[in-house]
């Protein structure tokens, strides 16, 4: 599949240049498939080469760690990819700690009923986001820095300095329990099940082509039909909530909560998202790209971590790998040109359409 | 309403800068600024009234202030840097080495150093954006893990701490001229300086032209690279000298120095009035937005409420100010097509 949507009114006319390849071709040589290559490359190495990686634990406690950071990745993947950014999910994420943990301990609620409410108030905080996006038609990045601050501030007036810990213990292990004999614990369960929901409705319905017909143009994904703020408000709507479940989750796993529980997220999961190939200018990126870009922190993290190397070094391979592929991805069609075996064909498409789908001439959500 | 000429030959100067500042954006924040302290004040007179009230009031603000200048610098291009946090910190550390290894070290050499330690990596941040033409969101994201992990890297878990610190530095933490403490001083003339070069000169203005529309500045002739590029570097320069301000201020450099601080500036530019996409407002603004945003701080408890709610109340301040510049943006819109309308 190429990563540019099909030619309704609005996307970069399809050219033949990216469909006179073969399918295959076409399938292989994506941005996401160099990062799941490189997920690949890495684990393979590091079961060769990192002692204990191959061990019980390191999927258990990867996927443990990770879960919540994969969850919001999901939502975010779509909101990147209308162009617009949400900053405010890790301090959603620690509302819904709050939430939980303080209706379970304080007031005896139990953990579903609880979990439910947490993420009530997750969808209400993420469409309040959406409303301030979508309708009063604020820059998403703003707002978000603001809600950041605002959300982070609601957590920390619902603890104060009250102790939250201890959740009964039937819920407090059900979430890092393993699967039967696997490796895996079983919040597995329901992130493979969002990953599933996400990627289907992301590439397979009408809602997800809207999605990429608005980040390559507000204005014409609007007149070809799409309801625009709809939309965003439902993604923010969606990230709120899924934000909100992953605060439960956080909060059972560590069996308390605290004023900064989750605090530092949101920039992990857009780092992970924006390795995985989606254009921070919306329009362009896949969902399989972003579950393998968390995987590759995720694996790099615990590999590092079991070659005796400090929480720092992975920081700074984030950081690289973050730079770099950013780099890559926007000058990969100037070296293209340079390449002369190509040179014709690129040079004949550039008449006709801009060299990379970036939405230029939207200036609203650019941030370049 | 008189509001549609900006300039009428008949009034005199003074009558024309008195119609700018009461229509100022800046002037909104101003209010709420003066109201929380005054209010502030009133239930507690030691805020302002006693000596160490009043200097703290003009003192804590005074990194903020020299951070949210360098990011106006930037956001007003288009742009934003995430990694000042990181560079700050580097820059106290280096700060905190040098006197480690010369205690008798000039305060000037000092401040070179955290300004060049600044400048360098504002030159790298710039360099990126501008030569492969990549998004300074993802860039100074990447950057800010970088620098934080190098320097927990060389850090470690030491901690330089106030011992390590000459006398005559630690003075210039809490020295006053005239009851106004140095470091304030010096923020404010980098206000100044800042924004009156990005008021008049050639150079400033284009980093407008840059912000309203990259396209057309490149179009248009303008060395909008070579803009950008110099944007970046004096926002690292400036986080930098917010560097050497920390160590001074609080006497200790370490691994987590200045963390999380970037997300505060940009918060402090968006409160000032700065469109976060560019090509409008003010260092005033800016500057008047750091002011605000670590006032309301000290003073909610003291006008009774939780800090436990502190947070909440800045991300209330943040929301509402791009609300108001949204409402204000709107109604100058209207403003213009009515005049379009009845020419």
């Amino acid at each position: 599949m190429s990563t540019q949507t099909d030619g309704s009114a609005g996307a970069p006319a399809r050219t033949y240049s990216s469909y006179s390849r073969n399918v295959a071709l076409r399938v292989l040589m994506t941005r996401e498939m160099a990062i799941v290559v490189a997920l690949v490359v890495v684990y393979l190495y590091a079961l060769g080469n990192i002692q204990f990686f191959d061990g019980p634990l390191t999927l258990f406690n990867l996927s443990k760690e990770y879960a919540p950071i994969l969850m919001m990745a999901l939502p975010m993947t779509l909101i990147i990819i209308t162009g617009e950014i949400d900053l405010s999910v890790a301090s959603t994420l620690g509302v819904s700690a709050a939430v939980t943990g303080v209706l379970v301990i304080e007031h005896d609620l139990s953990v579903p009923t609880a979990a439910v409410l947490a993420v009530v108030v997750g969808a209400v905080l993420g469409a309040l986001n959406g409303f301030f996006v979508a309708y009063v038609g604020l820059p998403s990045l703003a707002v978000t820095i603001g809600t950041l601050a605002l959300y982070r501030g609601l957590a920390e007036g619902l603890i104060q300095d009250k102790r939250i810990a201890g959740f009964p213990d039937t819920w407090q292990d059900w979430p890092t329990e393993r699967i039967g004999e696997t490796q895996y614990p079983n919040i597995v369960i329901p992130v493979v099940v969002l990953v599933v929901v996400f990627a289907v409705l992301l590439h397979f319905t009408t809602f997800g082509r809207g999605v990429f017909e608005i980040g390559l143009s507000d204005e014409a994904a609007h007149f070809s039909g799409v309801n625009v703020a709809r939309t965003k408000l439902v993604l923010f709507t969606l990230s709120g909530a899924v934000a909100a479940l992953a605060g439960v989750y956080v909060a059972l796993k560590a069996n308390s909560v605290a004023t900064d529980t989750g605090a530092g997220f949101e920039l992990k999961v857009i780092a992970g998202v924006l390795l995985g190939g989606v254009s921070i200018f919306g329009g362009r990126g896949a969902l399989h790209g972003v579950v393998a870009g968390v995987l590759l922190i995720a694996v790099l993290n615990s590999a590092l971590q079991l070659d005796g190397q400090g929480s720092e070094v992975i920081q700074i391979i984030i950081g690289l790998l973050l730079v770099g592929s950013v780099i890559a991805s926007s000058n990969l069609s100037r070296v293209r040109a340079l390449l002369p075996r190509r040179a014709v064909k690129t040079a004949a498409r550039s008449t006709t359409t801009p060299p990379t789908p970036t939405p230029g001439d939207d200036t609203r959500k650019v941030v370049q | 309403m008189t509001t549609l000429a900006p300039t009428r030959p008949t009034e005199s100067a003074g009558v024309r800068v008195l119609r700018t500042v009461l229509r100022s954006r800046e002037l909104a924040i101003v209010i709420v600024l003066v109201a929380i302290v005054l209010f502030a004040t009133a239930r507690r007179s030691s805020f302002v009234f006693s000596a160490d009230g009043w200097r703290d009031t003009l003192l804590a603000p005074s990194i903020l202030l020299v951070l949210a200048v360098g990011q106006m610098v930037v956001v007003v291009t288009r742009n934003v840097d995430l990694s000042i946090g990181s560079t700050l910190g580097i820059s106290a550390y280096v700060v905190g080495k040098i006197f480690v290894a010369n205690p008798d070290t000039s305060v000037f050499v000092v401040f070179a150093a955290g300004i060049a330690v600044g400048a360098v990596v504002g030159a790298i941040n710039g360099l990126l954006v501008t030569v492969f033409n990549v998004p300074s969101l993802v860039i100074t994201l990447g950057m800010m893990y970088v620098l934080r992990g190098a320097l927990t890297h060389e850090v470690g878990s030491e901690r330089i701490n106030a011992q390590d610190f000459p006398a005559h530095f630690e003075k210039l933490g809490t020295q006053q001229v005239l009851t106004i403490p140095v470091l304030t001083i010096i923020a404010l003339v980098v206000v100044a300086v800042v924004g009156y070069y990005l008021h008049t000169a050639r150079g400033g203005r284009e980093l407008y032209a840059i912000g309203s529309d990259p396209d057309a500045a490149v179009l248009y002739g303008l060395p909008a690279a070579r803009r950008v590029f110099g944007a970046f570097v004096l926002c690292g320069a400036l986080a930098g000298l917010a560097g050497v301000f920390s160590t001074a201020r609080y006497a200790t450099a370490f691994s987590g120095t200045g963390k999380d601080i970037e997300l505060q500036a940009v918060a402090a530019v968006v409160i000032g009035g700065v469109a976060i996409f560019g090509g409008s407002g003010t260092v005033w603004g800016a500057a008047i937005g750091a002011f605000l945003l670590v006032t309301i701080n000290r003073a909610l408890p003291i006008l009774g409420i939780s800090e436990f709610w502190q947070g909440a109340v800045v991300g209330l301040l943040i929301i509402g100010s791009i609300v108001l510049d949204r409402v204000l943006s709107i109604r100058r819109q209207h403003r213009l097509l009515e005049a379009r309308d009845h020419a």
